[in-house]
């Protein structure tokens, strides 16, 4: 599976020289997106859809929070994933030195 | 001329004269500009593009009208096409932008096989195609009711803008116009919200105040015949599985519709892919947090509006919209006891979904500036979703089927680049006769395309990506699979193409129907794989 995705990681050279790195780098990406899809679940379908009714019974500056979920705490949601996930991805692409780089060893 | 009409001119011929500008700055000579615009797109420019291709005239001018009358259930909406980007940011659009390629035939025509690469590029032009006829039709509403003009030249006017930009720029003019229609279509679309969340309960964030007014709401909506808008499960028949399905199948389905994914082909790089997407749902949200807001506000002024008015009493909204069919009074009503969007139920005003945004400042009573911008911010929305559709229908035409099955060999650059400008003129043109006459199975095809976004391109793609083992036959069959099932329940349960209607099965809407068949696609027989 690794391999497929990240054939030619660009823009730095691998750490090491055998390619037990890439496994690595594999599993914490896997990691990461597993965890960040479990939250995706869980306030969407979860706390939206599922254990809507239950939740409408608090209520929050006027909202049933079940509703407040489905129509606003969802896609708050959605929103802070993709740029924990950004982010968190800069973080492992730094520590395995293969974050892509401008020639100025800036962010591209 | 009217003050509404004077600014809607202004506010339309302003917003042009823009487009038109940018469009020159940013014409193109190369294939590689005209399809992913030199994959040189700012991470931020991308994500406004990205949102301006997305948010289409049914989301600026229908959703929060949709929302109004389903009430807790628009939620399908709000989630579904909130939702799929999150798999398309962790899932699909860093993986693919790393491919390396031009368009969505193009990475599973590579990954896969030939005949899978003509699957998807007709699969791509056909989903494409109905959503682009939604969009020249409202785009010619929009004209037709602010502007007196008849819906024909709305939808003349409109293309020949877009026509000049996308012929002329490709991917890197319809980019740039998109950020530019982007900045138009927020500011139109908040602007109002703010003032009548400011006017309803002196908190201008309407995203936090309308929680205000919702114990209202509830019971004129009682009183008015209609279900509360808090009570979760009442605005669908199918109630909790099909609230469940519908939002997983447009989840999948926003994740799978290749106008969308092209866009992130066009960022620099893997990572200006992943910042991409969270600039793109961040700017989504902000029009999709506001408009449940803007659906409960405008239905609680209506509501108060017509609340124990004789019919000479209504409000002067009703008259200037009545003109246009969108509101209807029943014959002899004294004073209005019930109000629905259902034109069918009898009910003594019969309010269209699609009015409620369009006429939102005038319903709130405010000045018609805003109402003009209204106008400009609804073509934006309409003109940027039609260019993204347009550049798809035309790459899978020219780049994945004329120059891959017709004609493999000895084409030189400009010959590739005259017949992408041929394609994109020839789409255009087809979809100008398609928008003023709508075939009338056009609403059911756009939940079609949905579907068959959700039940092909989606597993195709994650599974591409995924598993190494994945295969052409494997991938054919899956496919074809996906869409069998998905169109037999949709034809099952629709009127479409002249069958006849049969109840839903477990109460599922045929909306629904696609998140169910990925799961018969990726679970094709295993001797279709490696």
């Amino acid at each position: 599976m690794a391999d497929t995705a990240y054939e030619s990681t660009s823009g730095g050279a691998p750490p090491e020289q055998d390619n037990s790195w890439r496994e690595r780098y594999w599993k914490k990406n896997l990691r990461l997106m597993i965890v960040l899809l479990a939250i995706w679940f869980t306030v969407s379908f979860g706390f939206g859809v599922l254990l809507i009714e239950p939740l409408n019974a608090i209520e929050i500056l006027g909202f049933p929070l079940g509703l407040w979920f489905a129509q606003q705490g969802s896609i708050y949601t959605f929103v802070i994933l993709i740029l924990v996930y950004a982010l968190w991805m800069d973080r492992i692409d730094d520590e395995f030195g293969v974050s892509e780089r401008n020639g100025d060893g800036e962010r591209a | 001329m009217s003050d509404i009409q004077f600014w809607t001119f202004f506010f339309i011929i302003l917003t042009f004269g823009l487009y038109i500008f940018i469009a020159w700055r940013s014409r193109v000579k190369e294939t590689k500009e005209f399809y992913v615009a030199s994959q040189g797109v700012p991470t931020i420019a991308n994500g406004a593009a990205v949102a301006a291709d997305w948010m289409s005239a049914a989301s600026f001018i229908g959703m929060a009208g949709l929302i109004a009358f389903l009430g807790s259930d628009g939620s399908v909406y709000l989630m579904g096409w909130t939702g799929g980007y999150v798999l398309l940011a962790l899932l699909l659009a860093p993986y693919l932008r790393k491919w390396g390629k031009f368009t969505v035939p193009e990475f599973v025509g590579d990954r896969y096989s030939e005949s899978v690469r003509i699957v998807a590029a007709v699969a791509a032009i056909v989903v494409s195609f109905t959503y682009v006829v939604g969009q020249m039709n409202g785009g010619g509403i929009v004209f037709s009711r602010f502007l007196g003009l008849n819906l024909t030249w709305g939808v003349i006017v409109a293309a020949a803008i877009i026509f000049f930009y996308a012929v002329l720029g490709g991917m890197k003019g319809i980019t740039y116009t998109q950020v530019a229609q982007y900045t138009v279509l927020i500011i139109a679309y908040l602007i109002p919200a703010v003032a009548v969340a400011q006017q309803t309960t002196g908190i201008p964030v309407p995203q936090i105040s309308y929680g205000k007014i919702l114990a209202e709401l509830d019971s004129l909506s009682t009183e008015f015949g209609l279900h509360e808008f808090t009570q979760a499960f009442a605005g669908r028949d199918g109630g909790q599985i099909d609230v469940f399905l519908v939002t997983a199948s447009l989840m999948l389905g926003t994740a799978g519709l290749p106008h969308v994914i092209i866009r992130f082909y066009t960022t620099k790089t893997v990572r200006g892919a992943r910042y991409s997407a969270f600039w793109a749902l961040f700017f989504i949200s902000l029009l999709y947090l506001t408009a449940p807001a803007v659906g409960a506000f405008t239905k609680l002024n209506l509501l108060q509006g017509v609340r124990g008015a004789t019919v000479d009493q209504l409000p002067a909204w009703i008259e200037t919209w009545g003109a246009t069919g969108l509101v209807t009074v029943a014959d002899g009503v004294d004073t209005i006891e019930t109000v629905s969007n259902n034109a069918a139920s009898g009910a003594d005003l019969i309010v269209n979904n699609d009015i409620l945004v369009l006429a939102s400042p005038e319903i709130g009573g405010l000045p018609a500036p805003i109402i003009g911008l209204m106008a400009a911010g609804g073509m934006a929305a309409a003109m940027s979703t039609a260019a993204g559709l347009l550049l798809v229908i035309s790459s899978a035409a020219s780049h994945d089927l004329y120059f891959r099955v017709f004609k493999k060999e000895g084409a030189s650059e400009s010959q590739q680049m005259l017949v992408g400008r041929v394609a994109m003129a020839a789409a255009i043109v087809i979809a100008i006769f398609a928008g003023i006459n709508p075939p009338a199975f056009v609403a059911q095809v756009v939940a079609f395309a949905f579907g068959l976004a959700a039940s092909t391109f989606f597993p195709i793609l994650i599974l591409g990506i995924f598993w190494k083992r994945a295969n052409g036959v494997g991938a054919t069959a899956g496919m074809l699979t996906g869409l069998v099932f998905t169109a037999t329940y949709m034809i099952y349960t629709l009127e479409v193409f002249g069958t006849g209607s049969n109840d839903h099965i477990l109460g599922i809407s045929p909306e629904g129907i696609g998140a169910v068949a990925p799961w018969s696609t990726s679970s094709s027989p295993s001797w279709c794989r490696s």
